[in-house]
This record gives C-alpha cells, structure tokens and sequence, in this order.
C-alpha cells in the first residue's frame, strides 16, 4: 500500500506531507526491495541500477555517473557488466538495494531484505544496512519475521498483531518494557507468572504483587495502572535469571527453586527449563562465562532461580 | 570410525543400460522415419523421370560399364530455378506462414497472457478450451470452415439476412479463407508456448519495474516481452513450419490460384508423376525449413 500496488479501503497515507492516495506507483517518492530481488534477469548490473534513471529520462552522462557512485555504495565494484544469474545472492542483494535507492527516494521499502541470505550473510548485510542508512537520507521500512533482525536494523519498532499496533518505540523499549503479553512474548522469549496484586503506588510506580503459584511476594516498577487485587501476569526474560545450586534470600531478588527437567547446550550459553517446586516450568539463559560452565549443572539437578526485581515486568491479563 | 560398504552398491547399475537406450530410441525413430526416406526423396531428386515403375531412373548404374556408374543430373533444380511457378509457389508460402505466424502471435499473446494471470483454478479450464479443437478430426473442421465460408454459409446468410450487403461476399476459395484455416488450426501451438514462459515469469519482476517508474507499456516492452522471447520464438516455429508446407488448407480453402509449395508438390507427384522435380521441390522446401530451426537453436545456446 506504501509503494502504491495496492490501495487502501480507507484512510490515507502521507509521505513528507504529500498525500499519496491519488500517486500511482511509478510517481511516488518511494522504492521498494522485492523478497525475492527481482532483479531483471535479462539485464546486467549497470543496466538494472541504472532502470529508474533511464526510466526518469534523466542524461545519459548524469546516468552513467550516477550508477557508478551507487555501484561503489553497494559495493559491486567492477561487476557493472556481470548478468544476474552469474552473481551470488549477497550480490544479488546489493544489486536490488542499489536500483531501488538509485532515485533517492524519502522512503525504501525492504520486505525481507535479509531473509535469503545465510546467517554469516545475514549478520554482515545487517550492519552494511545500518552503515547504508546512516550514509543517506533515505527512511528504511523494513518487513521481517526475524525478532532479532527487527531489533538490530531498526531505530523505530512498530508491532502489529491483528491488524493493529501494538506498540510502537524504540527496540530497547518494546523489549525491556512490552505493553502486553504479545509484545513481550514477540521479541525474544519471557516467563511468565499468573499473580494478583497487592498494593500498586501510583507516585513512585511501585507495585507488590503475590504469585498465585507459591504466594511468594514480588515488587518492581511498572507503569500500567493496577489496583490492589487485580490479575497481573509477571513476566521475566530468561537471560536475567540466575541459576545456583544454593540459594542466599536478599530483598532485592525474587527466588525460586526447582529441578532441571532439560537443559539445551549452545555454545555460547545454556538453556534450562526448569521445573519448580509450585509444578511451573520456567526458563533460564546462561551466558558460558567460563568454559566449564555446562559441566557442574545436570538433569535432575535441585537448583535455585533468583532475578533482581527491576527486571519484573508487570503486564495487564 | 566409519566405514564406507563399498560393497553395498550394487555392481551392475541399471542406468547405464537403460539411459542410452532411452536417448537413442527417438534418435533411430528419426533415422528410420525420418531421416533414411529423406535420403531417398533426396537422390530421386537427381534422377530423370521416366515410364516405368517406379516412375524414375536410376541414377547408380552398378551392372553395365564402370565408367558412367554415376548417371545423376541437375537437371530438376535448374528447372526449379527457370521455371517462375516454383518460386511464386514458394514465396507465397512463405509468404502465407509467415502473415499467419504473426497474426496467430498478435491473437495468440494476449490470450496466453490473460490465460496465465487468470485465477488459478481457471487457468485448466481456459487451456483446455485451447486444446479442445483437437479431438475432433482437423479435416472435418476445415469442411466446418467451408460451410461457415461459402456463398450461403453462415456468414453470407447472416450478413444478407441483417441487411447489411446486398449480395454474398466471395471468402471462401481466397486467401482470406486461407490465412483463416491456418490461423484457426494453429493457433494452439502457438498459445501453449507462450503461456509456459509467461506463466513462469515472476511477477515481481514487473512490479519492481513499476515500482521504479515505468509504465504498463514500458514493463511490457522491458520486461515481459524480452523474458517471455523463448516462449514466442517456440510458439512461432511450431506455427510456421507446419503451414509452409500445409496442403490441406490452402486446397480446400483457397482459390484454384492460391498455389503454396505443398499443392505444386502434390501435382508434381500425383498428376505429373514427375518424381525426380517433386522430389527436388521437397528437397528445397526442407531447406527452407530447417535454417529458421538451425537459427533458433543458435538463439537458444545463445541465451543459455
């Protein structure tokens, strides 16, 4: 609806202050990057950067100039001559962002720029994406499926879900402090916790709620607005869970104990489940600081789960 | 340690049996059907018509002196080439299958691309009524074409009965009658082949285009029509060939003087029973034929 393929049923779309309702796709300040590429398979490098000036009528000397600089943005450096089906899909890749960013247009649509790539690939193109959008003044809207991508490339977050945002904000901000059950379960993975709370004091945001579970009490800080006995769901990201196999009580933490019911090994951190003593299951996400790390924690194992408070998030059921 | 079970192959492997059998079937299919009977059309054409059975000389003559065993003559090309009925037969065949491939092209690429855009589900149906012509007998719908065509067909009746002309037009035994026939008998041949590339082509590509700033005529000629060449070149061959050397149609469509190459062949062979010049105008007219296939081959390596 943005690029002008298809038209919205109602309401209206704006770009700089233009209304773009009445634009047809070829006239509008915005360019867009297929899923697919769909670079012109029967035209070579040069040729399909250099499709929207062409199509413009712009100088052929200003066409020739301009593709050249772009060539070196996306750096095909001297595969101007080079037909698609002789290129690999990274190349492929920066062939379609250079002839979708050749008109300079104030918005690029990317629709799952990176989703075709391998993930050493896909890392890499991330950062070259940023480095790009910093270099012009061009905005990004990108498409993707991949949470993590959506939080490295973006400096604004819109979620939606049934057609309706969500929340919209800065990565940091959706993922440190989600709205609700959806947004906080979209990015990343969360615990939650069924529990009702106790007492919230709307000056200084602080609210105490007991969880259902094990009655154990739990504070923190939140925003939503709770009274005392309402139903509130805790949540909690696995990473900010700390795992032990000795428990000591402090009143800045929350802690739990349990049994690992499974434990998955990644390399750079561990993942446990673990079940606790109230039958919740609950995840954890250790980071391998040390090498033997893995080795001293094993199924069956009795361990303690402690988090700081401030990492409670409480979200409205 | 793993271990490999060399063993566990089997040690006669079926595919190097079959597989040449499979690629050389249709190879001695043509040599046989093909290819030796071409030889033997080819070497009548260097003989002299003579009163006999069959009605040709032989041109090895391996029982009497050793001296002249070789009695070939040219003598049925150089008339090919004096005589002006060949080559007017020939052009006009051409001439005719060439109009009737770019007719069937200009029908044939807006029905295969609506075919192909079509929903889905329809698309089976739409080519079905594509092939559908076919499973009644060609030369039956040719005689259908005759009773449409003629003085008191269906068009002449129609038209004298709306008011609109005064007297039936003459369209039957033209070369109107005759651009017809070949369009409406091939036109299949060429739609399939189109649909195939057009159908395949990403529309994605067309969008990017559009996104970029062409316009519907602009993504046509820069896109779709480039993409979809292979699709119009197979499309085209399959419709020319078949019509320069088509008999049927141009006899019982066209007038007595719409002479294409496969009419004078047939007298040649039939009412002259001059073998040694018709097999010499056959020998041409393959000619003819095979360099717009050699062509195409080149083409298709080409883009490969």
């Amino acid at each position: 609806m943005i690029a002008g393929i298809e038209l919205p049923e109602s309401g209206s779309i704006e770009v700089d202050g233009h209304e773009m309702n009445g634009v047809a796709a070829n006239e509008r300040p915005i360019n867009m990057m297929f899923q697919s590429y769909a670079v012109f398979p029967h035209m070579n490098v040069f040729k399909n950067i250099a499709y929207g000036l062409i199509k413009q009528k712009t100088p052929k000397n200003l066409v020739k100039e301009k593709v050249s600089e772009m060539i070196k943005l996306v750096q095909l450096d001297n595969l101007d001559n080079r037909m698609p089906n002789q290129l690999s899909g990274g190349q492929l890749q920066r062939v379609a962002l250079g002839r979708a960013l050749i008109k300079e247009p104030k918005l690029l649509l990317l629709d799952e720029p990176l989703a075709a790539l391998d993930k050493k690939l896909r890392e890499q193109t991330q950062f070259e994406l940023i480095n790009l959008k910093n270099k012009l003044d061009t905005t990004f809207i990108v498409v993707t499926h991949d949470q993590e991508e959506a939080m490295t490339l973006s400096s604004r977050i819109a979620l939606m879900d049934k057609g309706q945002f969500v929340q919209i904000g800065v990565p940091s901000e959706i993922y440190e402090t989600p709205i609700n059950k959806f947004a906080a379960d979209f990015f990343g993975s969360m615990n939650f916790f069924a529990a009702e709370v106790i007492s919230h004091n709307k000056q200084t945001n602080e609210i105490c709620a007991k969880l259902k579970s094990s009655n154990i009490l739990i504070t923190g800080q939140t925003k939503n607005h709770f009274n005392s006995g309402d139903k509130v769901t805790v949540g909690v990201r696995p990473e900010k869970l700390r795992i032990s196999t000795s428990g000591s009580v402090s009143e800045k933490k929350t802690i739990l104990e349990g049994q690992i019911e499974d434990l998955a090994y990644y390399g750079n951190r561990n993942l446990y489940r673990i079940k606790t003593n109230d039958n919740g299951v609950v995840q954890v996400s250790s980071q391998n600081v040390k090498r033997s790390e893995s080795i001293h924690l094993k199924w069956k194992n009795k361990v303690f789960i402690s988090w700081e408070n401030s990492s409670n998030v409480f979200l409205k059921t | 340690m793993i271990k490999i079970h060399n063993q566990a192959l089997p040690k006669f492997r079926f595919d190097k049996f079959w597989r040449p059998v499979v690629i050389g079937l249709p190879y001695f299919w043509l040599l046989l059907f093909f290819f030796i009977p071409f030889l033997y059309v080819f070497q009548i054409s260097f003989s002299t018509p003579i009163l006999a059975q069959p009605p040709y000389s032989q041109i090895l003559n391996l029982s009497g002196d050793f001296s002249n065993w070789l009695q070939a003559t040219l003598d049925n090309y150089l008339f090919l080439l004096e005589d002006n009925l060949y080559w007017v037969s020939y052009l006009k065949s051409v001439k005719v299958a060439f109009i009737s491939t770019l007719i069937c092209l200009l029908i044939g690429y807006p029905l295969a691309y609506g075919i192909a855009r079509a929903p889905r589900q329809k698309r089976h149906i739409l080519l079905m009524l594509v092939i559908l012509p076919f499973w009644s007998s060609f030369l039956l719908r040719v005689y259908a074409w005759m009773g449409i065509l003629s003085k008191n067909g269906l068009i002449n009746s129609t038209l004298v009965g709306l008011g609109l002309i005064d007297k039936p037009l003459a369209i039957l035994y033209t070369d109107v009658a005759v651009y017809l026939g070949i369009v409406y008998t091939y036109i299949p041949f060429m739609i399939l082949p189109l649909y195939a590339s057009i159908e395949k082509l990403d529309s994605a590509l067309s969008d990017a285009a559009s996104d970029l700033g062409a316009n519907r005529w602009q993504r046509f000629f820069d896109i779709t029509l480039p993409l979809t060449k292979p699709g119009i070149i197979a499309g085209s061959l399959l419709v020319f060939i078949p019509a320069i050397g088509e008999y049927v149609i141009p006899t019982l469509l066209g007038g007595i003087d719409s002479l294409m190459i496969g009419r004078t062949l047939y007298d040649e062979f039939f009412l002259n029973r001059d073998w040694p010049l018709a097999s010499a105008v056959a020998t041409i007219l393959l000619l003819i034929i095979v360099l717009p296939i050699m062509w195409f081959q080149r083409n298709q390596q080409r883009t490969n």
